[in-house]
């Protein structure tokens, strides 16, 4: 059998650098648009979030009148007229928002009256380590899931499976509130260690140095793994149902009767196509990884978010507590955004289909 | 490792032989699922023999295990299945057997291990049925092409590059250098079997298994693949095993062929013998079914077709608006139905024949307005013999009109409710119309079901409890219920296996003559047209692009897409060979589709 | 040539297995669901908690809000069915010393002594039901001065028991209530997203897409932050469960909406329309008994996520408040380390929640494995 000569393959070469090209622009044009989608999005949860955050009867200065009061302290109307004057509460809603709005694009996010301080000074390292916790914790039940979702369903029904299932089904079952007790008592009852806290006492306060890092890194794993055993039952569930529902695809057999081997052909084909999906799933995980966040560091007192959110709640104190829900929302748009951009660069389906 | 290569070998093989004739023997192969008492027998001692450079048809109804049989050969079988028996001997190639190169039992090698995984794609490669779901949605053509060749041969990826081109350009793909960086989806159906064919010839396989390759396929796609894994064999002195359940594409291109049923082969000879003299009763069943669609079942029976028109439709069309694509560019309007007009007299059968995209089920579509058309006329003669625009009727006013239009669906599976009785599904056009209630529907149900072939006691049942004939026959009960004067049937037979066929569209034919109706038949099948209507309108493209009576249509139609079409019908004579001498028409299925037009324009 | 057919039909029609073509869908879900060991077990357990919820007042010996002050921390008693008089189910009978060292106070069993049980015993009075005015409860101490702690006692020497039991109810039921207006909510919204489709369809899911993306304990937090504390019992518990579902009913939403629209294409619902079948008769008749399936198996696997959420709620404070009780009520209880150490019965209330999540999302997964019909071949 004789191959014919290849006409033209100087324009071919072209042709396929163009294809190259275009791909990658339409890649880029995708994330630009979705990035400018994200905009009316995020501003619609801002305004959710002042909403929200206005519902309470009565505002900051009614809850301090009150603590003052009951403390014994006289306070009275024309004292709170002035302060309310002074914080801006004698205004109509809308003017609060824009003016709250105006600021927090420019990185001032208001006033704490609670903390008589401004609430970017408050935010900082709260949200750098909720941040790191979400993270890691991320990378971590990413780096469980994969793995044994993988072995699950090519061993389905093995003891492995059967073992992993049950477990995940329990992770899912226990609330991270009550997982997190069980720890602390554990910890007291078993191993005299104290698992609150990120810090020891010595570094709670202290600046930034090595010494600091090393004694994060010795703390920060207990909400990680925490945090983690829920995020990875249910993403090993994904990957599980992923993957079988690829393992019997044409496609396989077709890979198979090429005569590959099963290592091979197991993880080129059906676990990367089965990725696609897994990889759709960071846009909800991230949401779900916050709000345990919140929960777990008001249990486990650590100096993260969660903790000062809820007590500004409790206080009205309401820039604080706008600040921490708006940065908390933007870091799951961040996630469905980076959900979407990975999507669109691992899929051609996606990438070329549009 | 000596032992384990003295298993391999087959028992009576002999070294000084001479090179034999068969390249591939089936022994008292066994394959079943699961094991013990409950075990399935998809294949229960199945043995056949494959001659070198020839093509061997295993032909079979779903079920018949002809799939599990191919897929054992490469022990590929997915789990449960398992080979438990028999021998399959695989002589190698005719420069291996001069070297002396001992035959292999393939049966006895390990199924995940490096000798079969060697023999894999190398020497006995395969092509499945849905070239969609066979090739991976996120790897490159090119990438799964060249894999085959990296695999097997000790060349770089630059080379297998170019190779993957190469094969391509074999296969007939234009623009390989483009079209070997695209996707499976970027890929038209016929092209993507072209894809699946350049992969399986990557290191010139001695054996080509093709596993319903066609069946996914329309008619003339179906003659371009099978002309061209024809040519191939010749140029690459293969043999070939053909699985299909298609005796017209048997006589095509077997030389022999071996006949399946419940995993037993029924028969095995040369093709002439089997078409000509075949001793098993199934086996004749299945070709007597094909041919007796070749003949016309209307000419033969009565006509009482009248002057009066039933249905007359003026520039029918149905237009998508563009949908902004993903730059923002505005694409063309997709004309579904294209300026479609046709006349239907009383008591006639017209059909409608297309094939996929042509329009065919949009037209049936919009002729009861489940999709509603975007422009021209569809007068209707009622019952009452005032004349109606179809188009233009208010939903209320079509209720009316539903009581003497009807359809019968395409999937009986689909098309019955499974929360429903059979009672229920046959009797809600008479409940919801407030025509029949309480003893009196079912007495009429009962009638119906007469009427179709079913005992009345099939009334109390659930869809699940039918199998698929029946449930069309459920379908065309619940299509009668209300006395309709037309029926449009779209695709009615088409899911059915080849012997229920007729028998549906004989029900259909005796239930015309005894209620005066008239039908518009919609099918891909030239057969079933030919059987069941007297006139024929061709669409291709959402265009009616010729119209005449059944026969003139089937044997010597005018248009050159008509002619294309009837010439891609595959026979039931193996001495015919009647593809090879085809006309084709537009060269469409070679066109790169659509989407891929920005960068290969450029090259 | 009719002859012919009727015959080979009636042929394949005897070849039927008995009994199986006779059934409904309904009936046929049910022999899958029964086949998955599993969602059976979850079923029964299912089963057994609402009953402990509904006859709350039956089951507890105790009344959950009777303190004791000289039994505080009481540790669970040990239940015995047999002693030397034959069948006499008792409790061991603890008493209070102290460290002669530290002094620290510590209940140890009594040699000899115990509280002798009777069932049916008397008890405080309550309504069955709210109906029947009764004081008959299922087990109780004989001597009616006497207590009995079978989960041990918490900080106020209240029974465990009888606080679990009754927290039950009102976790419960909130977990039943909540997805009710879940359900209302998500049929309403996704039905008309899924039916009419179009731009209606696109605004409801941007709106539900936008809610899913949201954080949801943040929210609910803000949202709880803002009812007032010293509402009275009935309205905190009927805006929890409003907070709870407002962000609930998304997921019910995407389902029905799913569902509505591949109904929507399926040719038995086209030949519905085709029948005459007004759209009332096409969406009642026709595709809401295929979507109660699934409906029933997404609302199994909406109760735990209610659940979860009003015990993290009451947990932290910001749910239902005392005296109310809950599961989430009782947690808060041991939200302090020392007495959790003290006191590890405190988290019998946190096993309960954990059971029964379990055994919802067991059930609720055999259902929707059983809801599709198409799932197992025919």
């Amino acid at each position: 059998m004789q191959f014919h000569p290849m006409p033209k393959p100087v324009l071919g070469c072209v042709g396929s650098l163009l294809a190259v090209f275009m791909e990658s622009f339409t890649v880029l044009s995708f994330i630009f648009r979705r990035l400018l989608s994200a905009i009316p999005f995020t501003l619609m949860v801002s305004m959710t979030i002042f909403i929200l955050i206005q519902l309470p009867p009565g505002d900051f200065v009614d809850s301090y009148a009150a603590s003052l009061a009951a403390a014994g302290e006289h306070v009275d109307a024309a004292m709170m007229a002035d302060m309310r004057h002074r914080f801006g509460l004698d205004q109509p809603v809308i003017v609060q928002y824009f003016k709250w709005i105006t600021g927090v694009v420019q990185g001032d996010f208001g006033y704490s009256f609670e903390w008589n301080a401004p609430v970017s000074q408050l935010l900082g390292e709260r949200m750098g380590l909720t941040f790191a916790l979400t993270i890691s914790t991320l990378l971590l039940s990413w780096a469980i899931a994969l793995p044994i979702g993988i072995y699950s369903a090519v061993r389905r029904y093995s003891l492995f499976d059967y073992g992993f299932t049950l477990l995940g089904f329990i992770c899912l079952a226990v609330p991270v509130f009550l997982m997190a007790l069980v720890l602390m008592y554990l910890g007291v009852k078993y191993f005299g260690h104290d698992v609150t806290g990120l810090f020891s006492a010595d570094y709670a306060n202290a600046p930034w140095s090595w010494g600091r890092v090393l004694d994060l890194l010795s703390h920060i794993w207990i909400p990680v793994l925490l945090l983690g055993a829920e995020a990875s039952a249910a993403l090993i569930r994904i990957m599980r149902a992923n993957l079988i529902d690829q393992l019997h695809m044409p496609y396989v057999v077709t890979a198979r009767a090429k005569g590959l081997s099963e290592i091979r052909l197991l993880l080129k084909y059906p676990v990367r196509t089965a990725l696609n999906p897994f990889v759709s799933t960071l846009g909800w995980t991230v949401p779900r990884l916050v709000s345990g966040a919140v929960i777990a560091s008001i249990v486990l007192n650590l100096p993260t978010a969660g903790p000062l959110l809820f007590q500004s709640l409790l206080s009205q104190d309401i820039y604080l507590s706008g600040a921490f829900l708006l940065l908390l929302c933007l870091m799951t748009v961040i996630g469905t955004l980076l959900s979407d951009v990975l999507l669109v660069i691992i899929d051609p389906r996606i990438r070329l289909e549009h | 490792m000596v032992d384990h290569m003295k298993n391999t070998q087959a028992p009576e093989a002999d070294k000084s032989s001479p090179v034999g004739d068969v390249i591939l023997e089936v022994r008292g192969l066994k394959t079943y699922f699961g094991a013990g008492e409950k075990a399935v027998h998809a294949v229960d001692d199945v043995s056949f023999k494959l001659q070198r450079g020839k093509t061997l048809c295993i032909v079979g109804e779903s079920g018949s295990g002809k799939t599990v049989a191919a897929r054992s050969i490469l022990q590929i079988v997915d789990p449960p299945g398992q080979i438990m028996g028999g021998e399959i001997i695989y002589h190698g190639s005719i420069t291996q057997a001069r070297q002396g190169q001992a035959p292999v039992d393939l049966a006895r090698l390990a199924p995940k291990g490096r000798e079969i995984r060697a023999i894999r794609g190398h020497d006995i490669a395969m092509i499945f049925q849905e070239p969609m779901t066979s090739l991976s949605p996120i790897h490159t053509i090119g990438n799964q092409i060249a894999e085959a060749i990296l695999l097997h041969q000790k060349v770089g990826k630059a080379e297998a590059r170019t190779r993957s081109i190469e094969l391509l350009r074999r296969v007939e793909i234009p623009n390989p250098e483009v079209a070997i960086d695209k996707f499976t989806f970027e890929y038209s159906g016929g092209m993507r079997q072209r894809a699946m064919i350049a992969m399986a010839l990557a290191c010139n396989p001695q054996v080509l298994i093709a596993d319903e390759p066609t069946t996914a396929l329309d008619v003339t796609t179906q003659a371009e693949i099978l002309a061209l894994i024809k040519e191939l064999q010749v140029a690459y002195g293969m043999s070939v095993l053909f699985i299909t359940h298609d005796m017209g594409v048997v006589a095509e291109i077997a030389d022999e062929i071996g006949v399946m049923r419940n995993g037993k082969m029924l028969e095995f000879g040369p093709a002439e013998q089997i078409f000509y003299n075949a001793q098993h009763d199934y086996t004749r069943e299945l070709i007597d079914s094909v041919r007796k669609l070749e003949t016309s079942a209307r000419k033969s029976r009565g006509r009482k077709i009248s002057e009066q028109k039933l249905l007359e439709v003026h520039g029918a069309s149905k237009i998508y608006p563009a949908r902004r694509s993903f730059l923002g560019k505005a694409g063309e309007p997709f004309k579904a139905l294209d300026n479609v007009s046709f006349d239907l007299f009383e008591g006639e059968n017209l059909g409608i024949v297309g094939e996929s995209g042509s329009g065919k089920t949009t037209l049936g579509n919009c002729l009861i307005r489940v999709l509603e058309p975007s422009g021209g006329e569809m007068l209707y003669c009622t019952g009452a013999g005032h004349t109606i625009d179809v188009a233009r009727q208010s939903t209320r006013e079509l209720r009316q009109v539903h009581r003497e239009i009807r359809m019968v669906f395409q999937d009986p599976f689909a098309s019955l409710n499974p929360r429903m009785t059979i009672g229920q599904i046959i009797g809600e056009p008479l409940l919801v119309n407030k025509l029949l209630s309480g003893e009196a529907l079912r007495a009429r149900v009962k009638e119906l079901l007469a009427m179709v072939g079913l005992p009345p006691m099939a009334m109390e049942r659930y869809p699940h409890a039918f199998s698929g004939g029946q449930r069309q026959r459920i379908g065309i009960a619940r299509a009668l219920a209300l006395n309709p004067r037309l029926i449009i049937a779209d695709e009615a037979t088409s899911a059915l296996d080849v012997t229920l066929r007729s028998q549906v569209l004989d029900l259909m034919l005796d239930l015309q003559e005894k209620l005066n109706l008239s039908f518009i038949l919609i099918s891909h099948d030239i057969g079933v047209i030919r059987y069941f209507c007297d006139r024929v309108a061709v669409m291709y493209k959402g265009q009616i692009v010729e119209t005449g009576p059944a026969e003139k249509i089937c044997s010597e139609p005018d248009h050159p897409y008509t002619k294309a079409l009837i010439s891609a019908v595959p026979g039931t004579h193996p001495r015919d060979k009647r593809i090879l001498g085809r006309h084709r028409y537009v060269a469409e299925p070679l066109a790169m589709p659509e989407k891929a037009a920005g960068p290969i324009a450029l090259a | 040539m009719t002859e012919t057919n009727t015959a080979t039909a009636t042929v394949n029609m005897a070849n039927l297995r008995g009994g199986i073509e006779y059934a409904s869908q309904w009936h046929l879900m049910w022999l899958r669901f029964c086949k998955h060991r599993l969602a059976v077990a979850g079923l029964l357990v299912v089963v057994c908690f609402y009953i402990v919820a509904i006859f709350a007042e039956f089951l507890a010996p105790f009344d959950p809000e009777k303190p004791n002050a000289r039994l505080v921390y009481h540790p669970p008693q040990g239940v015995r069915l047999f002693d030397e008089k034959g069948f006499n189910p008792h409790g061991q009978f603890f008493e209070l010393t102290r460290d002669p060292q530290t002094l620290k106070p510590a209940y140890l069993p009594k040699e000899g002594a115990k509280v002798e049980l009777e069932f049916f015993a008397r008890g405080f009075e309550y309504n069955m039901l709210g109906l029947i005015p009764t004081d008959i409860h299922f087990i109780g101490p004989k001597d009616k001065s006497q207590m009995f702690y079978l989960f041990g006692a918490d900080r106020l020497g209240r029974d465990m028991l009888s606080r679990v039991i009754y927290g039950a109810r009102f976790t419960l039921s909130l977990g039943l209530f909540g997805v009710c207006m879940s359900v209302l909510l998500g049929i309403f919204f996704g039905g008309v997203a899924g039916y009419y489709g179009g731009r209606i369809d696109w605004i409801v899911m941007r709106v539900v897409e936008y809610i899913i993306s949201l954080p949801t304990i943040p929210i609910w937090l803000a949202l709880a932050a803002a009812l007032p504390r010293d509402w009275p019992p009935y309205l905190q518990y009927l805006s929890i469960t409003m907070v709870i579902s407002l962000i609930g009913w998304t997921e019910l939403a995407r389902v029905v909406r799913g569902r509505f629209l591949a109904l929507r294409g399926e040719v038995f619902v086209v030949a519905a329309k085709l029948d005459g079948c007004s759209e009332f008769r096409v969406i009642f008749r026709h595709m809401l008994p295929s979507l109660a399936s699934h409906i029933i198996a997404a609302v199994t696997l909406a109760v735990p996520f209610m659940i979860l959420a009003e015990t993290s709620l009451s947990f932290l404070g910001l749910g239902l408040q005392p005296p109310s009780i809950s599961w989430g009520v009782l947690l808060k209880e041991a939200q302090n380390i020392r007495s959790i150490a003290q006191a590890p019965w405190l988290f019998v209330p946190g096993a309960c929640v954990v059971m029964a999540v379990l055994s919802l999302n067991f059930m609720g997964d055999g259902l929707r494995d059983a809801a599709d019909p198409y799932s197992h071949g025919n």
